[in-house]
């Protein structure tokens, strides 16, 4: 327990640096709120594997690392060094260099009127009663030390708000770059994305890296998606190895909103993605569909709740899962159906390849059911590339290594069917094929793990 | 020299000897039927010419087109021209017929170092194909043999020979499980394209669709060895006696220590 206290200590000296200088530290609700949620991180300290929520990842290697906040950005980057990340034809990119926004870096120019777009600093200082209204409102900083840690060191981020009926076809891209330093560094990016009624928007968070070194990001979003909206979220995690990478989606929906969350996990050393949308009025709709393919020793995290709290909303959860190497995965799918949520529709799959003996899967479906009148389902498999369909490639001239990456795909476009059609999913379609591609001697054959091995990692609860 | 030459081959399955033997030659235009009872090694036979790996060859050689058939993996022996129709075609969720038959044939392109082939040029070769065996081009947007009948399965496999056309045709229980209108598609499919460069191998059990493909030649395959040769009127006499006579025949000549 000593590094938990110890490593809280040096999270006091950065918050009470952080206190002197921070935007809005002035206005007292904010105020509040960040010494409320810093009080709440230093009463609990970091999860460990005895926490059920976090009982396959072990966070030991972000504990014990002594991150500093960043102050100032030393040297940007220049824009063509961020011209990979290029999204075509987005109504606006916003650039995080370091949880830093650049407004140089950055581009609105193609931003309709009745759309704000901003950055959550400048917000805070000219409009801080339209950030009040829905700042915290969502996110429990209770439920998670990290979301305690976000909202204390919350300053930066993405503020956007798509007024009344706005239908914005052009997805808007926020773009997080952590970039190399010396001492391992922590941001806490925090984003507020606000969809009026009638309104539609696509919103595509991506977190990359330029250079390597021990860096956290740990960011939250609350998306909130007012009545008859329709709203696509990306998370897209394409960083380095050494990076760790913690996020939080809160996803609030009022009456027959649609809402998909699609999560693509590529990168990243230590990562876990946590989507929690709470279907608050009725007729609500979500979508929440992931894939994540890890290597070496990557570890990805993905921790779904999917709160039900009122009549006729329905939910689907597909995520599907490629591990190599020594990668571990984690699939873990609450659902909780509240009391009055008749009527609720909630299913949830989880598939996952498994492409060597060391790489490892834990699934893990969890129902709470209070009403008495829904439907869930839920179900995980957990296989190899099928011999059958490997050989049929095979005998029509395709060699072993596309056979492979065809079938990979294959499994991989399973996610991307249920993607709108549009830049948002071109853009993805393209990087998950240009991955593969690169990829493509980590799929060469090895033994497969055997069915004892399997059975091992699938737990099933409640 | 025989465009296939298999000599004295055995073949073993978990410790098992599933062929005991087999000495066969084919010649480029020549249309062989492999004919015998379930278990018999028919399918064990197309599928060690197709090059599928959990069959362990014990002795023997296979030359085809005057190369070492073993030494292949499973792409080369495509790419020489050996070309299998499954008995259970196999469904890939999520890769579409189109996309598959374009990457198989560029594949074997590429190989033989031709230039690879683009959708436009593509196109009406496919669709030439698609009309001879009465099939859907809706159906080729679909994933491979997914939510496919049978029948459809099985002329798609056709459809894959018409397209990469390969020297060897192996015809593996292609007619079992069709009805008859499906079967007299087949046929006619494979008949197009009986080819004085090309030979035929069509393995089934059943007669019944020697009467649409007649094959030059009829091999009786029983317990892992060719019991007999002869002619298309082999067929018929099989169909009248069954198999029995021969299944008798043969655990005559097994030596007794076997």
């Amino acid at each position: 327990m000593t590094t938990t206290v110890q490593n809280v200590e040096g999270y006091l000296e950065n918050f009470a640096e952080f206190a002197k200088r921070a935007s809005g530290h002035n206005l007292p609700w904010l105020r509040k709120l960040r010494e409320d949620a810093f009080a709440r991180f230093c009463e609990t300290g970091f999860p460990t594997t005895h926490d059920e929520d976090w009982r396959f990842t072990n966070i030991a290697a972000i504990t014990r690392t002594e991150f500093s906040l960043l102050q100032g950005t030393a040297s940007l980057p220049a824009k063509s060094d961020l011209k990979q990340w290029n999204l075509d034809s987005a109504a606006a990119q916003l650039v995080f260099v370091d949880g830093q926004f650049v407004s140089n870096l950055s581009s609105t120019d193609s931003v309709p009127p009745g759309v704000t777009i901003s950055n959550l600093r400048e917000a805070i200082t000219k409009d801080s009663k339209a950030v009040e209204e829905h700042f915290g409102r969502y996110l429990n900083f209770h439920r998670d030390p990290f979301c305690a840690l976000n909202t204390a060191f919350a300053e930066d981020g993405a503020f956007v708000r798509i007024g009344r009926g706005i239908s914005l076809e052009k997805p808007i891209h926020l773009l997080f770059v952590a970039t190399e330093r010396e001492a391992a560094t922590m941001t806490h990016p925090r984003n507020l994305l606000l969809v009026e009624r009638e309104a539609e928007a696509t919103f595509l968070e991506e977190y990359v890296s330029l250079g390597g070194g021990a860096c956290l990001s740990n960011s939250a979003t609350e998306l909130v998606a007012l009545e008859n909206s329709t709203v696509s979220h990306y998370m897209i995690e394409r960083e380095h190895t050494e990076a760790f990478n913690v996020s939080t989606l809160r996803i609030q929906q009022e009456r027959s909103s649609n809402v998909a969350s699609h999560s693509v996990l590529l990168g990243g050393g230590l990562v876990r993605n946590n989507v929690h949308p709470v279907l608050a009025g009725e007729g609500g709709e979500c979508l929440i569909n992931g894939l994540f393919v890890g290597n070496g020793r990557q570890h990805l995290d993905n921790y779904m709740y999917v709160e039900h709290a009122s009549p006729h909303s329905s939910s689907r959860q597909f995520y599907n899962g490629i591990l190599d190497g020594h990668a571990h995965g984690v699939f873990h799918g609450r659902i909780v159906v509240h009391k009055n949520a008749q009527k609720t529709d909630a299913k949830q799959t989880n598939r996952n390849l498994l492409l060597s003996d060391d790489a490892q899967i834990d699934t893990k479906p969890q129902l709470e059911i209070y009403a008495d009148d829904v439907k869930c389902t839920h179900g995980a498999t957990i296989g190899q590339i099928e011999e059958n369909a490997l050989f049929y490639l095979r005998s029509r001239g395709i060699d072993e290594i596309l056979a492979r990456r065809l079938l990979l795909s294959a499994f991989a476009n399973e996610c991307l069917e249920r993607m709108h059609h549009g830049a948002a999913r071109n853009y993805v379609e393209r990087m998950i094929a240009a991955y593969l591609l690169h990829n493509a001697q980590f799929l060469a054959a090895q033994p497969s793990p055997d069915a004892d091995q399997i059975e091992r990692h699938l737990e099933e609860v409640g | 020299m025989s465009l296939l030459e298999i000599r004295n081959l055995h073949v073993s399955v978990d410790g098992h000897e599933i062929l005991k033997g087999i000495n066969l030659a084919v010649n480029a235009g020549e249309v062989h039927s492999i004919m015998g009872p379930n278990g018999s090694g028919k399918s064990t036979l197309a599928q060690v010419l197709s090059r599928r790996d959990m069959y362990r060859v014990t002795s023997g050689e296979i030359r085809f087109n005057g190369k070492d058939l073993l030494a292949m993996k499973p792409e080369e022996a495509a790419a020489e021209g050996v070309f299998m129709a499954f008995q259970y075609p196999v469904e890939i969720p999520g890769i579409s017929n189109t996309y598959f038959l374009r990457s198989a044939l560029n594949a074997i392109r590429k190989y033989r170092g031709e230039e690879e082939i683009d959708a436009m040029d593509f196109l009406p070769v496919f669709r030439e194909k698609l009309k001879l065996l009465e099939m859907d081009e809706r159906l080729m947007n679909r994933s491979v043999n997914e939510g496919f009948s049978g029948g459809e399965k099985k002329r798609n496999e056709i459809l894959q020979m018409a397209i990469l056309d390969p020297k060897l045709a192996i015809l593996d229980e292609t007619d079992s499980g069709l009805d008859i209108d499906a079967l007299r598609i087949v046929a006619q499919g494979v008949n197009a394209m009986r080819s004085p460069d090309r030979a035929m191998l069509v393995v089934t059990h059943y007669q019944r669709l020697l009467n649409y493909i007649v094959p030059d030649f009829v091999h009786v395959l029983v317990d892992g060895r060719i019991m007999r040769s002869g002619g298309p009127q082999l067929a018929l006499e099989l169909e009248a006696k069954g198999y029995a006579s021969m299944e008798a025949e043969a655990r005559q000549t097994v030596p007794a220590s076997a």
